[in-house]
């Protein structure tokens, strides 16, 4: 077997693995059989149903508003953070910034919602503060795992653009405003836009941290498929599946291509 | 010539590295300088703190008699050509000479004619709609030159202007640097570690070790005559011998030679270009030599040879083409030279 076909096959293979049973999910959520696994012609009655139960339409819309809250907070705040681990040299407590803003990267979920919670019932005993939780609660949450991953994209945009560049714009009569508005800002604007599409995506899929930190009024699209899934599947999961793939795909696509853009 | 900038008692430090130690150094209206010196020498810090990016510690700066050491970078009157030239990516070429003019204020026509000047004069008419990573290292060169000199600064700073060339283009890049300079009178101050580039270049030349300046002068005067054994040995690759003074001159125990010439009595080495050296049949007395050549390399117009002297110590002659035949390996030599061109060191 010549190695070009050895390459093809391998990679038919990986992509088989990864790809079918998402695959296989997006043709069922088009059967007309009440049983999601089995097919029954072609049909879009699950994304009609789906379309009319409100409580996952809410869902849907209230996971999208917290995702865009919690991207643009994340965009600020990892920016900030990346921004000064590129910038300011070695700053006393650099090393322990690094870690701490990197941690939710490689912390369990469940501890990074735990904690969370811990964190917002007692600044609720002590300060009254947040009062209770829900969709605020799961956007600061949220936040703070998008901020890891903006920081870590901004971080390495700023590493790759020479620092005279800013340098040079003040020898040239602008502030560091101005600078930063017209010269910085620009050449990290590739990286502030996946690190928000990262975030936002992350925000969409996230349901271990939302259902630490959520309350009665915070039910995202997540929890309220796996609260779908308790009452017993329907190929309504199929079709909100099939959905949730194509917008997710779009945004990672978007990420990537953003993140490739020439300086 | 009228003082342009001057700095005076300009101490810098790093943390426990003394950059600068109190350095005064004037620069004229309209002149070309060059800072010269090896890495740590303080030549880039000096270059940072005039174009405003460092503050000192101690010590003045004065534009016109003015002090500026504490007005920042974007409000001096001083432009800087960085090392990596940094351009700015995003923007096109006419875009960025033209950065500093918006900056300015200057009304977008006349920007537009100064843009299209500037870039004229550094031979990229035309060049102004592409982006910098279009764009050949000397181009870019040129269009970081444009974006300074755009501004008409009274003073502009270069950072190792040359540095980044390849070889065949820095001879002509020098020229036109040179040109530019009588061109539109700015002083220029270039900051390098080649002293090719400063002796070729600048209308005076400090040499700095230690954060100090060692020597400053016309180019000729410091590679003639130089002051310490360090620009002796930094500048042309002097051969420096050691010794003392003595009654009928200066006698060095490495060369196992007494040298001849003016010799003050706190002479500590003395100097010797190679191609001040002369191979000659026979001769005796002080400025002479006997010598076996350890090695010999054709340099082109010359022969490089080293002569190991009854001392132990090297000798480096340049041995002339039309000298005849250089002696080769093995060869015993005499070798002599003028008590004019023996350069006293006292320190």
């Amino acid at each position: 077997m010549s190695s070009g076909r050895f390459v093809t096959a391998v990679l038919t293979a990986g992509f088989a693995f990864l790809w079918l049973p998402i695959l296989l999910l997006v043709i069922y959520a088009f059967s007309a059989d009440r049983i999601p696994f089995q097919w029954g012609g072609f049909s879009l009655r699950w994304f009609a149903a789906l379309a009319e139960n409100e409580r996952i339409v809410e869902a849907a819309f209230l996971s999208l508003r917290i995702a865009a809250g919690a991207a643009t907070l994340a965009v600020l705040l990892g920016g900030a953070a990346g921004w000064a681990l590129a910038r300011y040299g070695r700053f006393r407590g650099r090393a322990l910034f690094g870690a701490l803003i990197g941690a939710p990267l490689v912390l369990p979920e469940v501890v990074t919602g735990l904690s969370l919670l811990l964190l917002f019932v007692a600044l609720e005993v002590t300060t009254g503060w947040p009062d209770g939780r829900g969709a605020f609660t799961v956007l600061l949450a949220h936040a703070t795992l998008g901020a890891a991953f903006v920081a870590v994209v901004v971080q390495a945009r700023l590493a790759e653009t020479d620092r005279s560049l800013e340098e040079a714009a003040m020898d040239l009569g602008a502030t560091p405003a101005t600078a930063f508005r017209t010269i910085t800002l620009p050449l990290i604007a590739p990286a502030l836009a996946a690190g928000w599409l990262l975030a936002f995506t992350l925000s969409l899929d996230d349901v271990v941290i939302a259902s630490f930190v959520s309350g009665p009024a915070g039910t995202t699209l997540p929890m309220a498929v796996f609260a779908m899934l308790r009452r017993g599947l329907t190929p309504e999961v199929n079709a909100l599946g099939a959905v949730i793939v194509l917008a997710v795909g779009a945004m990672l696509a978007l990420a990537t291509v953003l993140m490739r853009a020439r300086r | 010539m009228k003082t342009l900038l001057r700095a005076e008692a300009i101490t810098k430090r790093f943390g426990p590295t003394l950059a600068l130690d109190a350095l005064d150094l004037a620069i004229a209206e309209g002149e070309f300088f060059a800072l010269l010196g090896g890495s740590g020498s303080g030549k880039s810090t000096l270059l940072r703190i005039i174009a405003g990016f460092e503050t000192p510690d101690s010590g003045r700066l004065l534009l016109d008699g003015t002090e500026i050491a504490a007005t920042p970078p974007w409000a001096r009157p001083i432009n800087m050509m960085f090392q990596s030239y940094a351009l700015f990516p995003h923007l096109s070429v006419a875009d960025n000479v033209a950065y500093g003019l918006r900056r300015a204020g200057v009304k977008r026509a006349e920007a537009a004619t100064r843009v299209a000047a500037a870039l004229a004069m550094v031979h990229l008419d035309g060049f102004g709609t592409r982006r910098p990573h279009q764009l050949s290292g000397g181009q870019r060169q040129r269009v970081a030159l444009a974006r300074s000199l755009v501004m008409r600064p009274r003073l502009l700073l270069l950072d190792e202007p040359l540095g980044a060339l390849d070889a065949g283009l820095r001879e002509r890049t020098g020229f036109e640097l040179r040109a530019l300079q009588r061109e539109t009178g700015a002083a220029f101050v270039m900051v390098t570690h080649d002293q090719e580039e400063a002796l070729a270049l600048a209308d005076r030349v400090a040499v700095l070790e230690g954060g100090r300046i060692a020597q400053l002068g016309p180019p000729r005067a410091i590679y003639e005559r130089p002051a310490t054994r360090f620009v002796a040995r930094f500048l042309g690759a002097a051969n420096v011998l050691e010794g003392r003074a003595a009654a009928e001159g200066f006698d060095s125990a490495e060369a196992g030679v007494t040298f001849a010439g003016a010799i003050a009595p706190d002479t500590v080495a003395v100097a010797l270009r190679p191609e001040r050296i002369r191979v000659v049949p026979s001769a005796e007395g002080p400025n002479t030599a006997h010598g076996v050549v350890e090695d010999a390399a054709f340099r082109g117009d010359d022969t490089l040879l080293l002569v190991r002297l009854p001392g132990g110590a090297v000798l480096r002659v340049a041995h002339a083409e039309e000298d005849g035949a250089p002696p080769a390996r093995g060869d015993a030599v005499t070798l002599t030279w003028d008590a004019d061109d023996v350069v006293a060191l006292a320190s």
